[in-house]
């Protein structure tokens, strides 16, 4: 055992540091350490400042344009860019859509599609979820039908996050509704949100933002070749999909950032004159909150030294769990630690460079906001209660 | 020990209840809450022809002396509608304070105004650094001839934009957080120096930091004694938890019933997700969660008027410490149980779960008031 990081990877960390410390902008980084939203041009200036670097798309295999690194190294890049501010990856195309095109994708769509996502250029959206079909993802309902040398899509979509800022999607789409079992029926389609007869619809949030989209397809014709791989088979891609999804969900780095902020803020409140921080109780809160977070970071570093040994599915279902439970602590914390200057609702602290004139202090105005938010965590990528059920079965029950 | 309602709070209750349901839907306070006050004056134009605006005030004033057990029904049934009027700030805490430590004066002068629904008024306490302490006051009232003149800023006071007048706390004696020296005045809203910026809260009630400068009041504006207010905020504070703690009985009770009907008609994998036992079991969690929270603000309306502020002090914040918790486990259970229909502003399960968080907030959080209950 050692559990010390080697000379190479620390020498790594320095140098990623040192490069988002340099060409993250101000304005980016002061958002997201504040909470507040990031705008579309945000993401897309720094994927590009990450690609003029070739550090846009780490999980990539190198011969698709990824940089070439180890597991230890991706995992340590993504700590370091949420630690240090940087925007989180726009992960439909890169970091779930990508990794199916790789595996089933024509040569002509990975030549057109790959170098325009590690980009941004193309921004996806991910249209799996349904009115009717959330957790039970199988029973989606909208049709894909061939007709000539087109596919003609009608249905709907529901929680189809960015869509607003999105210029494609990867959708699933039942083809063949008499299928033995609804899964075999199913097949996954790439194109753009800009063809007649798509309509998309804002839903907004608790948080009083802009995430989330409905999407309605209306005699939507894509080509013949807008299909990913076979037929009937777009079950097998979403699941290899939605593994990707689970593993990056951990958000270690990102809670981290936030652990810190807790401090600091925690530091500056007082209570009877004495720093929050310093009170027994929250400082307990704090203390087990932090310890919570040393374990998930190392089983993280477990789980991924362990890679190709076990059978890596299940340690990514309990990374999910924990990460998602920490996030949620986080932000109650933080909540917590205002008082009563979590109360004022002022949208301008969410958006730009904040508010003019927060009504409290400068770090309040986002974090009910940021609490209610977060409670989506153990909802999508697989509710919790979802995640539970499939590690029960794994153990044999 | 009879826990039954009696006539009296039957009617309240149907009252209360019918004009919610007919007068306040869902697109009803959305409109309201959006309109540039964020309240309604015809709405409280009829709480005050019901009656509700004057349960406690003296009938010789115009109200029909009832009981803090009256108001907790009323309270219940506006948990239930997410009613976002100033009624705690005005009716529980504002009159209260006024009816037990104003003078015949003052009393005449705002209390039929309030039953009425003529007067609002507000408790204008906290300060950007006071956090929940009620004695921490860095607002400053000196007396100067036949006036006293008020300078500093209350932050966070509910009710403060819509108010007519504000019950201010402000030292007279004493540095920023000794328990001696604070002294309540009334402020009239446009009084010379008075600033308020309203806004609303995260739950869609509304608040307003308030900024006194060189604002002159009469010695005649002063509330109680001299030096000695802390007991009056803390009577105040105590009453405005217990309203709160029953209207988040109302809140719980909608939030369990909407989320049950919920578990009983989605379906997923072929049968309503009610089936699986681990969201039964959540289920349960949150209704044992609403029954205590139901015993403890049964305890705590009881204490309100208790003579020995320990006992008091005891109560209400075991009260308020009870709420604060259960009012997670049903506000967090509920969001999770919908699963994403539940994160979403156009649906009222959101709006509850709010409610509830500013609820656990509003005049100290759990561990604030596990101290105090320790202390007691
Ligand atoms: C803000 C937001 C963004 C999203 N972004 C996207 C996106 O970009 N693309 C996309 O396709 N989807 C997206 N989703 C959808 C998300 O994946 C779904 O919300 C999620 O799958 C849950 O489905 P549901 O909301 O229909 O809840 P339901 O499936 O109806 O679940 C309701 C409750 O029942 C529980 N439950 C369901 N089945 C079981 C079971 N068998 N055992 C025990 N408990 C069960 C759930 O855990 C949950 O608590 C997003 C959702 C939200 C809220």
């Amino acid at each position: 055992m050692d559990l010390t990081y080697p000379d190479e990877a620390k020498s790594f960390a320095d140098e990623v540091r040192a490069f988002v410390r340099e060409k993250l902008p101000h304005a980016i980084r002061d958002k997201v350490m504040n909470g507040r939203e990031l705008e579309r041009d945000d993401n897309v200036a720094w994927q590009r400042i990450l690609h003029a670097r070739g550090w846009a798309t780490p999980a990539w295999p190198a011969e698709y344009g990824g940089p070439g690194w180890t597991t230890l190294q991706r995992h340590m890049f993504a700590e370091i860019l949420s630690e240090e501010g940087a925007p989180a990856f726009i992960p439909f195309g890169q970091e779930m859509l990508a990794p199916v095109l790789f595996a089933v994708g024509s040569r002509e769509q990975q030549q057109h599609f790959l170098p325009r996502i590690a980009t941004l250029e193309y921004w996806f959206c991910q249209g799996f979820s349904e009115p009717g079909a959330g957790s039970d993802l199988a029973s989606l309902k909208t049709r894909a039908v061939l007709e000539g040398d087109q596919w003609v899509i009608n249905g709907q979509k529901m929680w189809t996050s960015t869509a607003q800022n999105g210029t494609h999607i990867f959708l699933l789409a039942r083809t063949d509704p008499a299928a033995p079992k609804p899964q075999m029926g199913i097949s996954m389609f790439i194109f753009p949100l800009a063809v007649p007869g798509i309509t998309v619809r804002p839903i907004i949030t608790m948080d009083g933002e802009h995430h989330t989209n409905e999407v309605f397809f209306e005699d939507v014709r894509v080509p013949k070749d807008a299909i990913i791989g076979e037929p009937n088979k777009g079950w097998d891609y979403a699941k290899l999909l939605l593994g990707h999804e689970r593993t990056t969900i951990a958000r270690v780095g990102q809670s981290k950032r936030q652990l810190k902020r807790l401090k600091k803020i925690a530091g500056e409140e007082m209570v009877d004159g004495v720093p929050l921080l310093e009170t027994p109780s929250f400082r307990d809160k704090v203390a087990a909150l932090e310890i919570e977070l040393m374990s998930l970071d190392l089983s993280v570093l477990r789980m991924i030294a362990g890679e190709g040994k076990n059978a890596p599915g299940n340690e990514a279902n309990m990374v999910k769990i924990k990460g998602s439970e920490i996030q949620q602590r986080v932000t109650e914390l933080l909540v917590e630690a205002v008082g009563p200057a979590a109360l004022p609702y002022d949208r301008a602290a969410m958006h730009g460079a904040g508010s003019e004139d927060p009504i409290g202090p400068d770090y309040a105005g986002t974090l009910a906001a940021s609490y209610f938010m977060t409670r989506v965590v153990t909802i999508y990528g697989g509710s919790n209660e979802i995640q539970r059920n499939i590690l029960a079965k794994s153990l044999g029950l | 020990m009879d826990f039954a309602l009696t006539e009296t709070q039957h009617l309240l209750q149907d009252t209360a209840n019918r004009l919610v349901r007919e007068r306040y839907g869902f697109e009803e306070r959305k409109k309201i809450l959006a309109s540039p006050a964020g309240s309604s004056p015809e709405l409280w134009a009829s709480f005050a022809e019901l009656g509700l605006l004057g349960i406690e005030i003296a009938e010789r004033f115009g109200g029909s002396e009832g009981g803090f057990h009256d108001l907790a029904v009323v309270l219940d049934a506006f948990g239930r509608g997410l009613v976002a009027e100033p009624f705690v700030p005005t009716v529980v805490m504002g009159a209260g304070l006024i009816s037990r430590a104003g003078s015949e004066a003052q009393k005449a002068a705002i209390l039929p105004g309030v039953a009425a629904g003529t007067l609002k008024l507000a408790l204008a306490y906290g300060e950007r650094r006071s956090r929940y302490s009620l004695n921490h006051v860095e607002t400053t009232a000196k007396a100067d001839g036949d006036f006293y003149v008020i300078d500093g800023q209350k932050s966070v006071v509910l009710g403060g934009d819509a108010a007519d007048q504000l019950i201010v706390s402000a030292r007279t004696a004493g540095k920023a957080t000794d328990p001696d020296g604070i002294s309540l005045f009334l402020v009239e809203r446009g009084a010379a120096g008075v600033a308020i910026r309203g806004y609303p809260t995260v739950d869609g009630t509304r608040a307003a930091e308030v900024t006194l400068t060189g604002v002159r009041v009469a010695k005649t504006a002063l509330l109680g004694s001299e030096d000695q207010g802390l007991g009056l905020v803390d009577y105040a504070v105590d009453r405005g938890i217990a309203a709160m703690c029953n209207e988040a009985l109302g809140v719980m009770a909608a939030l369990n019933e909407l989320t049950l009907e919920y578990l009983k008609t989605r379906v997923q994998f072929g049968r309503p997700i009610g089936k699986f036992q681990v969201l039964q079991h959540r289920m349960v969690d949150m209704e044992m969660a609403l029954e205590q929270a139901k015993s403890m603000a049964i305890l705590a309306a009881a204490h309100v008027k208790d003579g020995d502020p320990r006992s008091r002090a005891k109560a209400i914040s075991a009260a308020k410490v009870q709420i604060g918790k259960s009012g997670q486990v049903v506000g967090r259970g509920a969001i999770q149980l919908h699963g994403g229909i539940g994160m979403t502003e156009e649906y009222i399960a959101a709006h509850f779960f709010k409610r509830l968080t500013a609820i656990e907030i509003c005049f100290g959080d759990i561990d604030h008031h596990l101290a105090r209950f320790a202390r007691s």
